[in-house]
């Protein structure tokens, strides 16, 4: 009992810079933090004002802001235990900032019926340090057929439908998800692929591929697909969600259907706001993703549409991949990148190249994720959880592999020199992770 | 017999994985020695020592016909200890990874590993888990180094020179190697070099090698001294890239009328093997201005000049 209280202390984040992207806030100033709840964030609350007992951190020269909501993320359970569980994933959250994880449906079997939801959930719960919420599917076995039941699903806890990185190809099967989904608010966020189209295809379309003998896939195969379902969200009326934009053609489809109000949300992961196809390089399969990697113009464009709000969360599309699925020739390996415990690292990039700043970063992988997935988490509101992460902005660091808290090493960021780290991060009021 | 040749080429490089990055010095280099090797193959007595002791592995997880052969017997001529695998019958069926093969044959101290594998960027991953010197004999739709210098080896001998010639490559630009590595080497040594195939058997982004494109048989056979026939293979006729063997043949299939547009003195060149009345007619493949036989020839000589310009770099060489 007085471990479980000693825990539980109040924590004042002192001397910090306080970063709130829900009111778009930036101050120095102080956060306290009691019973798992942030209790006030303002400047000046100082030792002196906070309860007997509290734990009093200096944090001159960091930033304090909400922990990030991590939109797609592949956790190996059920099923592929080997790859990811949620105790690794979580520990590799907690590092990162990931103060919760939403995971995909992907799993072996999916996550497609109440009863497969209500273990995720108490699985996580007695495992997982960061809070998990799973995403189900929109059709079942994913196989893209029959819709499953959106709303048991979603009363058992899925915060959202999704079919992992396949898209639902029969137009009718969607249609009805969609309009279905609509009477229970559900969120549906579609991986926008022609299967049909990616072909044979492993890498971005282009001189590049060709000059490594690979496959291509065109861009067209994504915006295919989007065109296609924002005209079914114009039918239909449901909520939509792109989970994974890449290019600049898809950018300009998601930017005519939110001008004309549709209800569709895009997001974009930290691969392609920070990568291009050059960096697959002499066949590196870690580079391997899905979509794949565009080009450098697409990637300024994402980054652009991510600053002016066209796209609306930056997710890490964590997915674990070991050794005897990645160390294949390019056209033989799995795609998929770890991405849990470097993607504000590596979405820092942006920052300190001042193509992005922090408060739209941070929004972007806490605040409008929360939002749309009606979690109470990415803000700093007295109130509200005390989710929050204590971030390092400037330290400079390499990454090293093995040091790498989830079970695969699979980093597109290798070796990278990266600045800036978390080097705090708290869950309902809990100090989960301590860089030190 | 052992006479040893002329020239003295060194290719300081341990590993042979395409043209890319290959000089122009190299390329000649090559080629010269290749030339000598000719000589030395149209005797009684074709063997020498300057491999022996060595080890050399033919590692082919993709069925290889002529490759091989040419492979084996240039290693055997030049006195090393051949051993062929082929994969496709061996462990990689019970799971074990490229990469588990390599360490494993790695093991055995092989001095020289020559490899062909489906996957493009295969013997690169290979070639980084070993400490011998390799050979590409061929990946995916990437490079097959040995068959562009063979390529060059017999324009050289007949033309007298490759800078200057207009060479038209055709037909399925998109999945072929030699394509790949023909187009880099030609480049290199000055030709100007022509693709030639329907739009869907062309890499996207192809008119950045540094190419001349052409859709059409006329335009892109105009003025050229070299007819580089591609091979099509089955998989991709019949509806998925082109409408019909009949259909592609009738617009992009070498017969008698479509040479005709080239150059009067042009000749004709296929890697093989051969689909005949696909992408070329078998009266012009077997005509005085083919050139497809002498190719196969060639490949021995080069592929043994490949092997003693990469051995005399060997460790103890």
């Amino acid at each position: 009992m007085t471990m479980i209280l000693s825990d539980r202390r109040p924590i004042l984040l002192a001397n910090a810079r306080i970063v709130d992207p829900s009111r778009d806030l930036d101050f120095p100033g102080d956060l306290l933090i009691a019973n798992g709840v942030i209790r006030e964030a303002k400047k000046g609350i100082g030792a002196a004002g906070v309860p007997e007992g509290t734990d009093v951190i200096d944090c001159r020269g960091k930033v304090v802001a909400p922990g990030l909501v991590d939109m797609r993320a592949f956790i190996g359970e059920p099923g592929a235990a080997s790859r990811e569980t949620f105790a690794t994933a979580s520990q590799a959250a907690a590092a990162g900032g990931v103060t919760t994880i939403i995971c995909q449906p992907d799993t072996s079997p999916a996550i497609d019926d109440p009863a497969t939801v209500d273990y995720v959930l108490r699985r996580a719960r007695d495992t997982a340090i960061v809070h998990v919420h799973p995403m189900a599917a929109i059709t079942k076995g994913l196989e893209g057929r029959e819709m499953t039941e959106i709303g048991l699903l979603k009363a058992a806890g899925a915060v959202a439908f999704t079919d992992g990185d396949k898209s639902v190809v029969n137009a009718q099967v969607m249609r009805r998800a969609l309009t279905y989904g609509g009477d229970f608010d559900a969120l549906i966020v579609h991986h926008t692929e022609d299967p049909d189209l990616i072909g044979d295809g492993v890498m971005n379309e282009g001189e590049f591929a060709a000059r490594l003998g690979l496959l291509g896939i065109p861009k067209a195969a994504e915006t295919v697909m989007l065109e296609r379902d924002i005209r079914l969200v114009g039918l239909t009326g449901g909520r939509y969600h792109a989970a994974s934009v890449t290019c600049t053609e898809s950018l300009e489809v998601l930017r005519r259907a939110k001008d004309a109000g549709l209800a569709i949300t895009a997001a974009a992961s930290i691969n392609h706001i920070t990568l291009n196809e050059n960096d697959v390089g002499p066949y590196r399969t870690f580079l391997k993703v899905t979509p794949p990697l565009r080009d450098e113009d697409d990637r300024r464009q994402l980054v652009a549409s991510l600053a002016d709000g066209l796209i609306d969360v930056v997710m890490s599309d964590h997915n674990p991949q070991d050794v005897e699925t990645k160390r294949l020739p390019f056209s033989e390996a799995a795609p998929g990148a770890i991405g849990l415990e470097t993607m504000l690292s590596a979405g820092l990039r942006l920052v300190h190249s001042g193509e992005l700043d922090l408060t739209k970063l941070l929004h972007a992988m806490s605040t409008r994720p929360a939002e749309l997935l009606g979690l109470p988490g990415g803000l700093l509101r007295p109130g509200s959880p005390a989710d929050v992460i204590v971030l390092d902005v400037d330290m400079p660091w390499v990454l090293d592999p093995n040091e790498l808290k989830s079970k695969c090493k699979n980093t597109p960021f290798d070796e990278a020199r990266l600045t800036g780290r978390v080097v705090r991060t708290i869950v309902a009021g809990r100090t989960v992770y301590e860089y030190v | 017999m052992n006479i040893a040749p002329k020239s003295s080429f060194v290719l300081s490089r341990r590993q042979l994985l395409g043209m890319e990055g290959l000089s122009r010095e190299d390329i000649t280099g090559l080629l010269d020695l290749a030339e000598e090797f000719v000589e030395l193959n149209r005797q009684v007595e074709k063997k020498r020592a300057s491999l022996r002791g060595r080890t050399q592995i033919n590692l082919f997880f993709e069925a290889s016909t002529r490759t091989q052969a040419s492979f084996e017997l240039a290693g055997k001529r030049l006195g090393a200890d051949v051993m062929n695998m082929s994969v496709h019958s061996s462990s990689m069926r019970k799971g074990e990874t490229l990469i588990d093969t390599a360490i494993t044959l790695n093991a055995m101290h092989p001095d020289i590993i020559v490899v062909r594998h489906h996957a493009s960027g295969a013997v690169e991953l290979l070639a980084r888990k070993v400490d011998c010197a390799v050979i590409n004999a061929g990946d995916g739709s990437h490079e097959h180094p040995t068959q562009a210098l063979l390529d060059a080896a017999t324009i050289r001998r007949n033309k007298g020179r490759i800078e200057g010639l207009t060479i038209a490559i055709c037909g399925d630009i998109l999945h072929s190697r030699v394509a790949r590595s023909d187009i880099m080497l030609f480049n290199t040594m000055g030709a100007r070099v022509r693709v030639v195939a329907p739009s869907t058997l062309l890499p996207p982004g192809v008119e950045r090698f540094g190419v001349e494109v052409a859709r059409d048989m006329r335009e892109g056979l105009n003025g050229a001294d070299i007819v580089m026939m591609l091979r099509l293979q089955r998989e991709r006729m019949n509806g998925s890239y082109v409408p019909s063997v009949s259909e592609y043949f009738h617009y992009y299939g070498l017969d008698e009328r479509k040479l005709s547009y080239a150059k009067p003195d042009a000749l004709v060149m296929h890697p093989g093997p051969m689909n005949r009345g696909v992408e070329i007619d078998s009266i012009v493949a077997d005509s005085a201005q083919s050139l497809i036989r002498e190719q196969v020839e060639m490949g021995v000589a080069v592929r043994m000049a490949v092997l003693e310009a990469m051995s005399r770099n060997l460790p103890n060489a």
